[in-house]
């Protein structure tokens, strides 16, 4: 019994040493490239990162590292740095780096790569497109919005006319439309991301033309509109993450995109063989968009009606219109 | 006379000052990673051994080409008694210019279309330049203060003709198209791949190396370049001797102008491919500024220097892969360049001290004379 006893307790030792360095060879490495807005934008690439770095945090497998791009020439140096360093997964943050990922996915056929935000990538066998539905979100905020409101007018602010961009407001004014029918949407377009006066100066235009929530999907512009809405003490609502420390007072809601949990997926995908190349929709059901979870603002029956609209579109009840033509309010893609 | 001491010699000497500096700057920077808590010899080991491998060195020297070219820039117009502060600005007209040129006639052979991209991106540059200094000769606006602002003009017409239709990208990118294959310099993949060169290596470093012969010729071997000095190193004297000032002006802010939209080109056609509408300016005329600095405004200097600046530059982009941030480097180049400046501040007051010395040696000298004069 005895001897059994031992043989046991040495089997158990060597498998687990086994396990252990089984465990060390094992080790993912994790690159990350940033587009030029760096690490700590606020927004993308950071909650991007943020999400390796838990990541690896509680799973010692894991090794995550980041490059960043100080200019548009940078992507392809810093993802063939990665390469060249043997890195399991190159996770390129952003459709500015799709020419970049594209032209290193077809030279580098062994390397697998993920990119956030862009589809333009999905008939290479090795890449992974990220994508969000920013519209079920976006709807989401537009409901909060249409039902806040009072006096029938509200705002919203885009960055850019694209058709991925265009999804969030086509969202967020179906969204509005529903909750309140007659309810005015003034819409802009900033054609920047990165001009933080010129979206104040929209957000306060907006403001006295009557509009009392704005909606912002544009980036380092919207901050400006939350900083003008915070100073004219009207509501603003947030994007991409949880805006709310921007604003306490006054950011009700944000429609999130949880670009880290898109991150950590793929890379837990690569960790267990599992990788799947073309486009990853992150929706509503499996978490990848949701209204942020600072609600403190959110009136309860708002939330309800919110709670209810969100499970319809998961049960697959409702769905939200994608293009321009279902959403003929939305006047900024013509 | 006196024997020279060491440190006389070393004050003497801009090549020891240089190097001085450059160690006295990887010394701050160790000082940072070891406050930080790093290791100075992995982080140190990392930017050396980046940059050493052959594929490592042609990524250095790819990422040179605009550095020097820049820096070229600058150097000149030093050299002529102005400040181009506004590289940046005449390399993102240059860059713009040579895009539009090679997105709308893509279909000129490559042999012509090279050389009319760099000759757009030279006169859009040099343009930049001379619309500066009209407003300097003319109402005598300083050339520092319009140029700042001729660098966010610059900035903004870049976006804006980024933006149109003819020429933004037909994906998603906010970008222009990619420019046309004829336009670019990169070498062949095949050639690429079997020498193992980094993938965006090009023929641009030529460029560079003819423009450092050419303004090293310009300065030191033409009137022009000699009238150009004269204006920089005195004005009223250089118009004393029958040169025409406003017009030197002109010419020194045309040719360095032309060397800052060259540099554009040189970046687009070597390693961009498209210009992105910028969110932040991207620096490379400001580099030119430190490149010039660090090459004491001579041609072989500033090239010396521009592969230093991008050795920096690609290599430290690697050290977050050993948790050093990459930041380090700018610590490195501004401890350099503040070396760099305290060494000319000495180099001025050994200079006023031996002045001051010898004005005070032949003050006694006449004393004395005078002195004999008397016991006569």
């Amino acid at each position: 019994m005895k001897k059994l006893l031992s043989i046991a307790l040495v089997l158990c030792m060597v498998l687990s040493l086994g396990a252990v360095s089984a465990f060390a060879d094992d080790t993912v490495k994790i690159g990350m490239v940033t587009d030029v807005g760096g690490v700590n934008d606020k927004s993308f690439n950071q909650t991007s990162w943020e999400g390796l770095q838990a990541l690896a945090a509680e799973d010692s497998r894991f090794e995550v590292n980041y490059l960043e791009s100080k200019t548009d020439a940078d992507y392809q140096t810093n993802i063939n740095t990665f390469i060249d360093e043997e890195y399991d997964l190159i996770i390129c943050v952003g459709y500015m780096l799709a020419d970049a990922t594209r032209e290193a996915a077809e030279d580098n056929p062994d390397q697998l790569f993920a990119i956030i935000d862009d589809s333009s990538c999905a008939d290479l066998p090795n890449v992974a497109c990220l994508m969000f539905a920013q519209e079920q979100a976006s709807y989401l905020v537009g409901l909060v919005a249409g039902s806040v409101t009072e006096s029938k007018t509200v705002g919203y602010v885009q960055g850019m006319v694209s058709d991925s961009m265009n999804l969030f407001g086509i969202g967020y004014i179906t969204g509005v439309l529903e909750a309140c029918p007659e309810a005015t949407v003034l819409q802009y377009n900033a054609n920047n991301f990165g001009d933080i006066a010129g979206g104040s100066t929209a957000a306060k235009d907006m403001i006295t033309k009557g509009a009392d929530v704005i909606y912002q999907a544009a980036g380092g512009t919207g901050i400006g509109v939350i900083n003008a809405c915070d100073e004219e003490g009207i509501w603003a609502i947030g994007v991409d993450t949880d805006q709310a420390p921007l604003a306490p007072d006054h950011v009700i809601t944000s429609a999130m995109k949880r670009v880290d949990v898109a991150s950590q997926d793929i890379s837990k995908a690569v960790a267990d063989g599992s990788f799947a190349a073309g486009v990853h929709l992150y929706d509503l059901s499996n978490g990848g968009v949701d209204l942020a979870p600072t609600r403190d603002h959110i009136p309860a029956e708002v939330l309800e009606v919110v709670e209810a609209a969100k499970a319809a579109i998961i049960a697959g009840e409702k769905t939200v219109p994608t293009t321009v033509a279902d959403c003929p309010a939305f006047t900024l893609g013509a | 006379m006196k024997k020279k001491s060491f440190l006389d010699s070393v004050a003497d000497s801009t090549f020891i000052q240089i190097l001085i500096s450059i160690i006295l700057g990887f010394l701050v920077g160790a000082i940072f990673l070891m406050i930080m808590g790093l290791s100075v010899g992995a982080a140190y080991g990392r930017l050396i051994n980046s940059v050493t491998s052959l594929k490592g060195f042609s990524y250095v020297v790819v990422y040179s080409v605009p550095y020097i070219v820049a820096g070229l820039s600058v150097a000149f117009s030093f050299k002529t008694g102005v400040f181009n502060i506004g590289a940046e600005g005449q390399f993102v007209v240059g860059s713009m210019a040579a895009c539009v040129v090679s997105i709308l006639c893509p279909n000129i052979p490559k042999p012509l279309l090279i050389p009319l991209c760099f000759l757009a991106a030279m006169a859009a540059g040099a343009l930049w330049g001379i619309i500066v200094g009209f407003l300097k000769t003319k109402w005598g606006i300083n050339e520092v203060l319009s140029m700042i602002m001729f660098n966010w003009i610059a900035f903004y017409l870049s976006n804006f003709i980024a933006g149109l239709p003819a020429i933004k990208s037909e994906g998603s990118a906010e970008a222009t198209k990619n420019i046309a294959a004829n336009a670019s310099m990169l070498f062949s993949k095949d050639f690429i791949k079997r020498v193992g060169l980094c993938p965006t290596a090009n023929w641009g470093i030529l460029v560079a190396i003819a423009m450092m012969l050419i303004v090293w010729f310009i300065i030191e071997k033409t009137t022009l370049g000699y009238e150009l000095k004269a204006v920089g190193s005195n004005k009223f004297a250089a118009e004393y001797g029958g040169i025409n000032v406003n017009r030197s002006i002109l010419t020194a802010l045309a040719i360095s102008g032309a060397l800052g939209g060259l540099a554009g080109a040189l970046q687009l056609m070597g390693m961009g491919s498209r210009i992105s509408i910028f969110s932040s300016q991207e620096g490379f005329g400001f580099a030119g500024i430190v490149v010039a600095l660090i090459g004491v405004s001579n041609p072989f200097g500033v090239f010396v220097s521009g592969l230093f600046y991008g050795a920096l530059m690609y290599g430290g982009s690697k050290l977050n892969l050993v948790g050093a941030p990459t930041q380090l480097i700018n610590v490195i180049v501004g401890t350099v360049v503040f070396f760099i400046a305290i060494s000319v501040i000495f180099k001025n007051l050994n200079r006023r001290r031996a002045r001051a010395n010898r004005n005070a040696e032949a003050a006694i000298d006449k004393r004395a004379s005078l002195q004999k004069e008397d016991k006569k």
